[in-house]
């Protein structure tokens, strides 16, 4: 099992790239499990929003 | 400028007024600057992308849509010197990483790699309404520009840009895992710096 360290590294990277099977699924695990790590990947998971809304915004504001 | 150019721009109005272009230019070069790190590069990159827009400003309602097309032209021109850069192999600065660069979270993690206390990830309460609020990009950009520079160019090629990550190593020069350790970075500072900015705050 990951450490908080460890799944947070994961969790970024699986915006990159598809993570390994055992990987992802000692992730999910881990992130099932720890209600900071499942924040954490919520908020990353928001963090994306935020930019490509942040992208849009750029462009349109006056 | 050129006669011809102003004849075309004459056409929207709001275009002629000195303050609202310079205040423009002057946004498009930081955004720029920041993605190529070069300030000739980037101001003949915001000259062209101004001048592809001034030529077709007769087509554009008022500031707004204006402003969006010459974004997204300069987004274009961005991408395609980001793209060649690779091609001429410039030696860039590796050794351009602070100490602030390197850090490690030692201060959020104990050393089995736990939350240490008070520095645990917080449920964002509403976020999707935070997008609606003109304070939360004032907070957001004050994030982005606190981060340390390198992490902050790389993740605004990832996510605003929308470079991929092959892109984004070949331009940098950066190892693939070079390139995750920068974004893990980014995430991990824009999260804290957003919780404790606004919404903790809220």
């Amino acid at each position: 099992m990951p450490s908080c360290k460890e799944a947070t590294r994961l969790i970024s990277l699986a915006q990159e790239k598809k993570l390994d099977f055992w990987e992802s699924v000692q992730l999910k695990i881990h992130v099932l499990l720890c209600k900071y790590c499942s924040n954490f990947h919520k908020n990353t998971q928001f963090l994306s929003k935020i930019s490509q809304a942040h992208k849009q915004r750029d462009s349109d504001e006056t | 400028m050129d006669a011809t150019l102003e004849e075309s721009t004459a056409e929207a109005s709001k275009l002629q007024d000195p303050a609202y272009l310079n205040e423009l230019r002057a946004q498009l070069q930081k955004f720029a600057e920041m993605q190529l790190n070069d300030h000739q590069l980037a101001e003949d990159a915001v000259q062209e992308a101004l001048i592809g827009a001034m030529k077709n400003a007769k087509s554009f309602s008022g500031k707004s849509a204006f402003k969006t097309w010459v974004f997204a032209i300069l987004k274009n021109k961005i991408a395609d010197i980001l793209r060649k850069r690779h091609r001429t192999v410039e030696i860039t600065n590796l050794a351009g990483n602070s100490a602030s660069e390197d850090e490690d979270f030692s201060n959020l993690f104990d050393e089995k790699g736990l939350w240490n206390q008070g520095t645990e990830p917080a449920a964002w309460n509403n976020p999707e309404a935070s997008l609606k609020e003109d304070e939360f990009w004032v907070v957001f950009e004050t994030c982005l520009e606190n981060l340390p520079e390198k992490q902050a160019k790389i993740f605004m090629m990832r996510e605003h840009i929308g470079l991929s990550s092959e892109e984004i190593c070949v331009n940098e020069e950066l190892s693939v895992s070079n390139l995750h350790v920068l974004l893990y970075r980014a995430r991990m500072r824009l999260q804290k710096c957003l919780e404790m900015r606004w919404f903790e705050e809220k």
